[in-house]
């Protein structure tokens, strides 16, 4: 029954991988009862690739690739999209640039022909650049008024310094005023390929009413002949710097006056998605601050505790050795003991192994959430890209209830000693006083 | 919540349709089998939300829905979360103005669990008093969380000048005072009342055998007794016979601009003209919560009006579908530099040209078109299903009523566009909302941060 079942879960024999001349990596699957097509896809560059004086750019040229191309118009994207119920988008991370399109089958042709047209050929109009800027400024200002946005902020400045990890992905007022068209298209042309040095090439998924070949073809299509090498030299992507590791307690707060409530971010750094300590640390997470109404936390500073609506943890394990931490909103009077509580759980669970109930929990939600996950195109085809970019082999959903079955409490204890530090870590809080 | 709706009318022949079952004590079951994926969704929807809550009172039904959570004499607290995360399920609940629901998703073979829960919790929710303590302080914090943004505050305010005499007056957190001051045994009184098989809609969409199903749920809950009559709601918002405004100031990074017109309920013949009008001006709503994202509204007039013209930052709206008539509003983020008397007055300008042009045949087919693709994204996942065929029974009294969105939507005309933009976008019927960040000066002082490493 169980073996049954897991074989419907996307894998080698379901899926179809395929690498087009110009090194993009394609990855179908069909979705025979959906109307819909949803592809999704990124490239290889991010904030990370942001000059120091210049933090933002990448975010910034990211979100300007659409405001017009050698053949369209900003406002003819938007009503060529928009006319028939597509929808389409593309975002800037820290070391990858996303797009994704959803459509009804018929329409598919029309939403890959304006995706590949706004990453190919994009003309970064002044006119579109300014409006842009207007709208990143007046978002940066909500930002800097947002106590969560604050103390997310100065944690990553705090246990990040020196470092593009500490720096803000979406930039400062100061840096995107300064930010000319210029700089936008250099970088542009510096950095969008479809191959970019050693990192992964461009990858796309596509899943829904399409079958696979026919699906590969049609990205074949569109991408298959974006070669950037005779273009300008594209800059290799920039190897990240070793973190320098936090040796100390360090803290930094803001008060926003006329705010009612605190918001608390505490945390250590992280690891990459394909540490061998990754599925330990990720249920070390989910018991510290996911599992159930927010595991621990959410049971010691919620329930007991009745100090906040929210008390969480999160594991950001992607390329890089991201944060985890655990984050709150309390009373302002309350600050210290909810920050006293974090750390309490903290100590916990480098202290003592979990419990075999709390184990045996953690594996069951793991391994039983898969079918909700894979329920809709955007979820598997999330999944698809994740496979390819952590290189985790096209068996791994298949092969991932064994894995995380096979976790121990020790494994768990032994991850959380040696991430989670109640000694030296970073603790941003910005609220009322 | 915000939410245009649809139906739950799968494209794909592996749906058999709607079964729908009245059992002796009054609960209404909603059966939709559907075989493409093997997972199962369950929803059991109370028809109370903060309509029906009182002076003294605001925010208890968002509170009752908390203590839910807190257990029962056969799942103790935290049980409930435990057990359904251990099959992998998602467990949430949300409040709404008119209604309070609670579901749980989880793969199909084991969806007896959320019937076996919502079961138990219809009728045996503890509300221990040290628990109700407990979660008053949580409540209060969500709200303050919810305080620290300008929107929130700006939304409140005009929600309590454009109702005065209807219950829509206040939100669904309630008053801080309310909810400083109200007691265990209103709460469990409120429980009492309005959770009760009478005042209930069970749905269940998935990959399950429907006539099996329903046996098991005449089983769990046939033997509930049916409850008490439900309190009405008789209260009914007079006419506005003038501009109404309330003006706020406090920290922000931006000025705001809420603006709001009474409307119909959903039931009214021009709730579907409102529809078409919102998605002319502000493009189509998404109708799926669950698969994430949404469409753009970049092509549609007020980004055009507003955005295109670097005099906001973001243009959004809300016509919800709700059981009394309620508002359709419109917020605008003012670019820095411009003011929120521009911005208005740009407003003004769109609202006009719709009353005294027709869209255009274009403009409605679009519209139509877009709503047809939204529709159907909602109909990939049980979760937008069930909650749509609930919704619809609980707010329009009949399962069916997205069922014929789309058709009810290709009937409007130019012209019925045209006269609900006449009849209801008047001076006389707007409440205006303005929030004036104050210190957008101090976002530079960042030197004053306090900061220190040990």
């Amino acid at each position: 029954m169980i073996a049954e079942k897991q074989l419907s879960f996307p894998g080698p024999e379901t899926i179809t991988r395929r690498v087009l001349d110009n090194g993009i990596i394609v990855l179908a699957r069909q979705n025979p009862a959906s109307p819909s097509v949803v592809v999704r896809g990124l490239l290889h560059v991010g904030a990370n690739d942001d000059p120091a004086d210049k933090p933002g750019l990448a975010s910034f040229t990211t979100e300007a690739l659409d405001r017009g191309t050698t053949s369209r118009s900003f406002s003819e994207i938007n009503e060529a999209v928009e006319a028939v119920g597509a929808s389409f988008g593309i975002g800037s991370g820290r070391h990858t640039a996303s797009f994704g399109t959803k459509s009804l089958v018929d329409d598919l042709d029309l939403v890959l022909d304006i995706t590949a047209d706004v990453l190919r050929n994009p003309t970064f109009p002044s006119q579109e650049i300014e409006k842009l800027r207007g709208q990143l400024i007046t978002m940066l200002q909500e930002r800097e008024n947002n106590t969560r946005a604050v103390a997310e902020d100065f944690f990553r400045e705090l246990a990040y310094p020196n470092h593009p990890y500490g720096r803000p992905a979406d930039g400062t007022l100061e840096s995107v005023r300064a930010i000319t068209r210029d700089d936008i298209e250099m970088f542009y042309r510096q950095t969008f390929s479809p191959v970019r040095g050693a990192a992964t090439p461009m990858l796309v998924s596509i899943v829904g009413a399409i079958e696979p070949e026919a699906a590969i073809a049609r990205i074949d299509k569109y991408f298959g002949s974006w070669n950037t090498q005779r273009d300008i030299p594209r800059q290799h992507q920039a190897e990240l710097p070793p973190l320098q590791p936090i040796t100390e307690i360090r803290r930094r707060s803001r008060t926003m006056p006329g705010k009612s409530q605190s918001d608390i971010v505490v945390g250590c750094h992280g690891i990459k998605r394909n540490d061998p300590d990754y599925l330990a640390a990720s249920m070390a997470n989910m018991i510290l601050g996911v599992l159930g109404l927010m595991g621990r936390l959410g049971h010691n500073v919620r329930d007991e505790k009745g100090l906040a609506y929210y008390a969480a943890s999160r594991l950001e394990a992607r390329l890089g050795e991201g944060p985890w931490v655990a984050y709150a909103g309390v009373n302002p009077k309350n600050v210290n003991l909810a920050v006293d509580s974090i750390l309490e759980e903290f100590r916990r669970m480098g202290d003592e192994p979990v419990t075999e109930q709390e184990l045996s929990d953690a594996k069951a939600y793991l391994t039983g959430s898969m079918p909700l996950s894979l329920e809709t195109n955007e979820g598997v085809a999330q999944t698809l890209l994740d496979l390819e970019l952590y290189q985790l082999g096209l068996d791994y959903l298949q092969r991932y209830p064994d894995l995380v079955r096979a976790i121990t409490a020790g494994e768990i204890q032994t991850v959380s000693q040696k991430y989670l530090h109640t000694d030296a870590y970073a603790l941003s809080v910005a609220g009322p006083e | 919540m915000s939410q245009n709706p649809t139906t739950a009318v799968s494209p794909v022949a592996v749906t058999t349709p709607v079964t729908v079952t009245k059992l002796p004590n009054g609960l209404t079951v909603i059966i939709k089998p559907t075989h493409v994926a093997p997972v199962a969704t369950f929803w059991v929807f109370y028809q109370v939300g903060s309509r029906n809550e009182f002076t003294g009172h605001t925010g208890i039904s968002h509170w009752v829905e908390h203590m839910m959570f807190k257990g029962t004499p056969l799942f103790g607290k935290g049980e409930l979360d435990r057990l359904v995360a251990r099959q992998g399920g998602v467990f949430n609940a949300f409040t709404s103005q008119d209604l309070t629901t609670y579901f749980t998703t989880l793969p199909a073979d084991r969806i007896d669990l959320a019937l076996r829960v919502e079961a138990d919790r219809m009728v045996h929710a503890l509300f221990d008093t040290a628990e109700v303590e407990s979660e008053r302080t949580v409540i209060i914090s969500e709200r303050e969380g919810n305080e620290n943004y300008p929107q929130f505050q700006l939304s409140e305010e005009l929600l309590a000048l454009a109702f005065k005499v209807h219950t829509y007056h206040h939100q669904v957190i309630g008053w801080k005072s309310d909810l400083e001051s109200m007691t265990r045994e209103d709460l469990y009184q409120h429980y009492r009342t309005y959770y009760t098989p009478r005042n209930a809609v069970a749905v269940l969409v998935g990959d399950v055998d429907g006539s099996v199903t329903l046996a098991r749920i005449e089983e769990l809950y046939g033997a509930i007794p049916a409850g008490p009559d439900v309190p009405a709601v008789h209260s009914t918002e007079p006419p506005q016979v003038g501009r109404r405004q309330v003006y706020l100031e406090g920290p922000g990074g931006a000025d705001y601009l809420e603006m709001a017109f009474h409307v119909p309920q959903a039931s009214h013949p021009d709730y579907f003209p409102l529809v078409v009008l919102d998605t002319v001006l502000n493009g189509a709503q998404p109708m799926s919560f669950f698969s994430g994202g949404g469409p753009s509204n970049r092509s549609a007039r007020l980004y055009r009006a507003l955005v295109e013209t670097e005099l906001a930052a973001e243009v959004d709206t809300s016509m919800e579908a709700t059981t009394d008539p309620f508002l359709y509003s419109f917020t605008v983020t003012a670019r820095e530099e411009r003011s929120l008397d521009e911005v208005e007055a740009a407003l003004w300008v769109e609202i006009e040209r719709i009353q005294q042009e027709p869209i255009t045949s274009q403009e409605l087919a679009r519209a139509i078109r877009q709503s047809q693709a939204e529709f159907a994204y909602a109909t990939e996942s049980v979760s937008d299903q069930a909650f749509w065929l609930g919704y619809s029974q609980v707010v329009l009294g009949d399962h069916r009523w997205m069922e014929g969105f789309l058709e009810k939507l290709a009937q409007v005309t130019q012209a019925d566009v045209q006269r609900v933009a006449q009849t209801y976008l008047t001076r006389r019927n707007c409440t205006v909302g303005c929030y004036t960040a104050t210190d957008k000066a101090a976002i530079d002082q960042a030197e004053e941060d306090e900061e220190e490493h040990e």
